[in-house]
């Protein structure tokens, strides 16, 4: 027990915010998913129609950069946490 | 603000505990004047940053005026060509995303794209990009915002509130969140980019010597020239498409 109260709570939070920096990068499975199936489509479309293919590139990279938001979030959560981090503010010192 | 100004304050502290853990690149956002000339205003790298991208454009801008005069109707000169290829290139590429008769926000967009794209080629010559800073991104959002509503007034008019009204009268609290995300997902979608690439080069040039040999040259063209083009091009087309999103139609040609 007296091991547990040792623990400098600021390097609690700071640990915890690690941890959850790493979480927060997990949100980067979902735009590999979405932007590899848009690649997909595309090659697909150019593969079909070759002389569209200025237009299926640019529709392309739209819907990629729209699919990429939600990870773009989850690397501001991330960055928030280790570099500018709230909670640590929060322990009243 | 607030967040912003903390960012700078965090990364002030962390820059002078690790002055040369980043191996001669800039990658934290340092106060480099708390003063400036007694006015009060803080200098931060990215301020000190966007002020060269300035200085640059501007010089640019000048020189064209300046061999302006000697315009000739039948392009004799390579330079007078180069310039009309890059204003018609960006005067088409607006075209056939807003209409023919909108063109003219070809001008705003090209300072826009020289802007943003200066900025984010900067990483190139070691120095910090303006726009891995949450203040520049949210400010080109914000005049996209701003764009977007003002030309969505004056040409929409009816449709312009009524859209707010679509699909069903209740879900007008949606679609105001919706149009308050458009900015913001627009700027974080740049600073992200921006930021994630600058930190991941920061913390590659920590390492030994010998792994910095020839890899870092890749690093540079994938994360600055090909991710700095790409997040460039993005954030003009989306600009683009959200501002004739709310031009209506039949005034497009």
């Amino acid at each position: 027990m007296e091991k547990f109260q040792s623990i400098d709570p600021q390097a609690f939070v700071l640990g915890c915010s690690a941890i959850g920096a790493g979480l927060a990068v997990i949100a980067g499975i979902g735009p590999g998913i979405g932007q590899g199936y848009a690649a997909g489509k595309g090659c697909e479309a150019v593969g079909r129609q070759p002389e569209a293919r200025g237009t299926i590139m640019s529709t392309m990279l739209l819907g990629a950069a729209v699919a990429e938001t939600t990870g773009i979030y989850g690397l501001v959560i991330a960055i928030i946490l280790l570099f500018a981090n709230p909670l640590v503010g929060m322990l009243g010192q | 603000m607030n967040f912003s100004f903390g960012l700078i304050k965090e990364m002030a502290a962390a820059a002078e505990t690790t002055t040369e853990a980043s191996g001669g690149l800039d990658i934290y956002n340092k106060v480099l004047c708390d003063d400036f000339l007694g006015t009060g205003f803080r200098i931060t790298t990215s301020i000190r940053n966007t002020w060269i991208i300035m200085a640059a454009l501007i010089l640019f801008a000048i020189i064209v005026r300046i061999k302006m005069k000697k315009f000739k109707a039948v392009p004799e000169s390579g330079f007078q060509n180069f310039i009309e290829s890059i204003v018609e290139a960006m005067d088409n590429f607006v075209g056939s995303n807003m209409g023919e008769k909108y063109k003219y926000f070809g001008n705003w967009f090209f300072g826009v794209f020289a802007f943003i794209l200066l900025s984010n080629l900067m990483g190139l010559l070691g120095f910090r990009s303006p726009t891995a800073d949450l203040a520049t991104t949210a400010c080109l959002g914000f005049s996209t915002f701003f764009l977007i509503h003002f030309m969505g007034i004056i040409k929409g008019r009816k449709e312009y509130f009524k859209g707010y009204l679509d699909p069903f009268p209740f879900w007008l609290p949606m679609n105001i969140i919706s149009e308050v995300a458009t900015p913001v997902s627009l700027s974080f979608r740049l600073f992200g980019n921006i930021l994630g690439g600058s930190i991941i080069m920061g913390l590659f040039y920590t390492l030994p010597f010998y792994v910095k040999v020839g890899i870092p040259a890749a690093l540079h063209v994938y994360f600055d020239v090909f991710a700095g083009f790409l997040q460039t091009f993005i954030f003009v087309m989306l600009s683009m498409s959200f501002i004739a999103d709310k031009i209506p139609d039949e005034t497009k040609n």
